[in-house]
């Protein structure tokens, strides 16, 4: 007798996923590159496109936004690079105990996180207002200090011992080593963690809404928009936004190790 | 100054790691100038650590690294002129091969005499220039072989172009040593025995002194002018390949090196040895009654009649090994294993004749285990790292203990044993080991086995303090295995350290 056995091909498998990718991602796009493209009575216009570009809000929005990350990942890559590199090169048993310091702050909720952060920042200057953008900036590097430390460390920890022992032994001294070594075999871990810290840190507008910043990032441009009901010029918004990362992955990604996804699957 | 022609020498070199180990202690080395140097030994034995203590990566915990007469142990490795080349090639992944060539090249500062603009003659560091490097690179492509990989990525190599890159990066600086860290360890045995030739000709065209590093007997013996024999971190025995062959100074040596038969003897009179049952004459001169080591190889046993050999014995089997048949012989208890070009039947009988100078007698290493022991409070004895039910009343004559556990002279006084010093005194062969991890008194892996004919001798070393117990046995266990061992009480000799033993 034949015993019936359910198989399923490939592609039948794969089913569930392409629906929820169909439902919960390919169609709000498609909605959003909709509504980025009609006006309140549903037809075609490019009136949004240009309303977003003439806007010297929206481009001053934008500016500020970059201005913020690209300040927030340089200060994290200032501050993740050599702690990366001693956590890395310390002592097999504390290495793990070291990590998760930096690590377990992750666990704590990010909101309450901000909020302990804000009473230490209006101890420390007294009105916390008073520095908008600075309190942004360390608001920031707090939250995603992690994300720049640990793609560094993954980069660090597979660098071949041996390889710095060769360089030395050509008669390269300590600091040519880190030179022409170390520092151009951790750029995928440079590349990974700015790109995982770039990109949030444009929208993350509630790190600037708890520490009384008024001025608008991308996220709280959107934000305003949809809380106004204008779905139209809001979705442009977002569809600029969305380029300019895809943009940016493309560049990133032409420097970073094909096999070198390490330090985000860690997260 | 003095002729000094030695371009490297060590001198009571030691290393001791940070967990105490000792890596390497008491390394006399000299090496000439243009010698082809092996360091051979099993891993574990501390010869990559000296060849990195050469290199620089490590600093020696005590002695002295001198070059060319110099004390070098404490500079740094860019500042010494030996490059080594790597055991997993370690070339640089983000660079060509053009560039990993000249990575030595570009750092590489060259002491010229300028006119300045005043007319003075001053010295000055100058770079290579680029035509220079381009030169050098390109030469030493050609001397590995690899013309044209100038522009390959390194990862596009297979591990044998890899591994010529990395010599082709060490040579082409001109060291006056090169280093090699069991470069051929992760070849194939084709492409192995390709590189050793190709090694050994480079080694004659460069006229670069080579320190080499292996475990693989063979590669040392083909290669090498000069064969270090190490084991656990000290050398065993320095000569020619014919010398380390031929004239082994110690067991170890002739088992690690080829194959060979090893056999306790006695020296029964003036040049005549008695192993196996049988008496032979022998080269080596040691004292009548001496307990020798005898080493004899498998192809210098020569097969004849049973009526004319010395030794005859049933052959147990026969396996064809190309030029030669590898025969095992059984010789009362003992097995004999012979190499040679004529066959001889499975269950045949042969006698088999050994010349004097193919019997090499070697002073026993370890006859006896001693060690210092303590007794305990329970009449035990406390001693490489275990502890050991044991026979107090021999410590003095005709004496006796108490039902108290107090031992009793024969004179009558009470004495205390607890803490009291002894020396303790096993023979190899009185010791048992076990699988049974409580069955004895103390716990050890098995570091060392030789087989001797008609028994293994062990070595079993205890974890926490590296106490050594030697012993003989007939049944085969592995290196690694943990095991148990079992002394009996009667076996154990006690001996007082101090005349008086009580406090």
């Amino acid at each position: 007798m034949k015993k019936f056995r359910l198989r399923f091909s490939r592609s039948q498998l794969c089913l569930p996923y392409a629906v929820f990718l169909a439902l919960f991602v390919i169609a709000p796009l498609l909605v959003i590159v909709y509504y980025a493209f009609t006006n309140g009575q549903g037809k075609f216009t490019f009136n949004n496109f240009t309303n977003f570009f003439s806007n010297t809000n929206t481009i001053g929005t934008l500016l500020y936004s970059f201005f913020l990350s690209v300040t927030t990942t340089l200060i994290c890559l200032v501050i993740a690079y050599p702690t990366a590199y001693i956590l890395a090169r310390s002592g097999f048993k504390k290495q793990y105990v070291l990590l998760m310091l930096f690590i377990m702050p992750m666990w704590i909720n990010f909101t309450l996180r901000i909020t302990a952060l804000k009473e230490v920042l209006s101890l420390l200057e007294g009105n916390i207002s008073r520095y908008p953008f600075l309190n942004s900036v360390i608001g920031m590097t707090y939250d995603f200090l992690p994300f720049m430390i640990l793609p560094l460390y993954t980069s660090f920890l597979k660098l071949d011992k041996n390889l710095l022992e060769a360089a030395s032994d050509l008669g390269a001294n300590k600091f040519t080593v880190f030179l022409q070594v170390t520092l151009p075999l951790s750029v995928p871990g440079i590349v990974s963690g700015i790109t995982m810290v770039l990109l949030p840190s444009m929208t993350n507008y509630v790190v600037l809404d708890m520490l009384y910043n008024k001025t608008f990032i991308m996220g709280s441009l959107i934000g305003s928009y949809f809380s106004a009901y204008d779905w139209h010029n809001g979705s442009m918004i977002s569809l600029v936004l969305l380029v300019i990362i895809f943009i940016v992955t493309l560049v990133t990604n032409r420097f970073s190790d094909k096999d070198d996804n390490s330090g985000r699957t860690v997260l | 100054m003095n002729e000094n022609t030695n371009i490297i020498e060590l001198i009571n070199v030691r290393k001791e790691f940070d967990d105490e180990t000792v890596a390497v202690d008491n390394f006399n080395l000299e090496v000439k100038k243009g010698e082809f140097v092996t360091f051979l030994g099993p891993s574990g034995c501390g010869k990559t650590t000296t060849l990195r203590m050469i290199a620089g990566f490590e600093i020696p915990t005590s002695g002295k690294i001198l070059l060319n007469g110099e004390d070098i142990s404490k500079l740094p490795p860019n500042r010494r002129p030996v490059n080594t080349v790597f055991q997993k090639y370690a070339l640089f992944p983000h660079m060509n091969v053009y560039d990993n060539i000249a990575f030595g090249l570009r750092l590489k500062r060259i002491e010229t005499t300028v006119t300045g603009k005043d007319g003075k003659e001053k010295v000055k560091k100058v770079r290579l220039s680029k035509s220079d490097i381009d030169k050098k690179v390109k030469k030493a492509l050609e001397i590995v072989d690899l013309e044209g990989f100038e522009k390959r990525s390194v990862s596009t190599l297979s591990g044998g172009q890899q591994q010529r890159i990395a010599i082709a990066r060490a040579i082409v600086n001109q060291p006056e040593i090169l280093l090699l860290d069991e470069p051929l360890g992760a070849l194939d045995l084709k492409m192995r025995k390709e590189m050793q030739i190709e090694l050994k000709n480079m080694h004659k065209k460069l006229g670069i002194t080579f320190i080499y590093v292996t475990h693989d007997q063979e590669e040392a013996l083909t290669m090498s002018d000069k064969v270090v024999v190490i084991n656990d971190g000290e050398i065993q025995q320095i000569g020619t390949p014919t010398e380390i062959y031929n004239e082994p100074v110690n067991t170890f040596v002739a088992d690690f090196i080829g194959e060979s038969n090893i056999f306790n003897g006695t020296v029964v009179d003036k040049l005549k040895v008695k192993f196996c049952g049988a008496t032979f004459d022998c080269l080596d001169d040691f004292e009548i009654n001496d307990m020798v080591d005898v080493v004899v190889r498998p192809e210098d046993i020569k097969i004849c009649a049973p009526a004319d050999g010395q030794l005859k014995g049933k052959v147990i089997s026969t396996v064809f090994k190309g030029v030669h048949y590898e025969i095992t012989v059984e010789v009362g208890k003992f097995e004999i294993v012979i190499q040679s070009t004529s066959c001889a039947e499975v269950g045949a009988v042969i006698g088999m004749r050994v010349e004097p100078d193919g019997i090499h007698l070697m002073r026993k290493v370890y006859t006896v285990n001693k060690y210092d022991g303590v007794i305990t409070k329970n009449n035990t004895v406390e001693f490489g790292d275990g502890e050991f039910e044991c026979d107090v009343t021999t410590l003095y004559p005709d004496s006796h203990l108490d039902e108290e556990g107090y031992l009793i002279t024969a004179g009558g006084e009470k004495i205390d044993l607890t803490d009291v010093e002894v020396e303790v005194e096993i023979d190899t062969h009185d010791i048992e080991m076990s699988d049974d991890k409580s069955a004895g008194g103390v716990v050890g892996n098995i570091i060392s086995m030789i087989y001797k004919g008609d028994h293994y001798r062990y070595i079993v070393r205890t974890e926490e303090n590296e106490e050594d117990y030697v012993l003989s046995c007939p049944d085969l266990w592995n290196t690694g295995d943990l095991v148990s061992l079992i002394i009996p009480k009667d076996k154990i000799k006690l001996k007082l350290k101090v005349a008086e033993g009580n406090k």
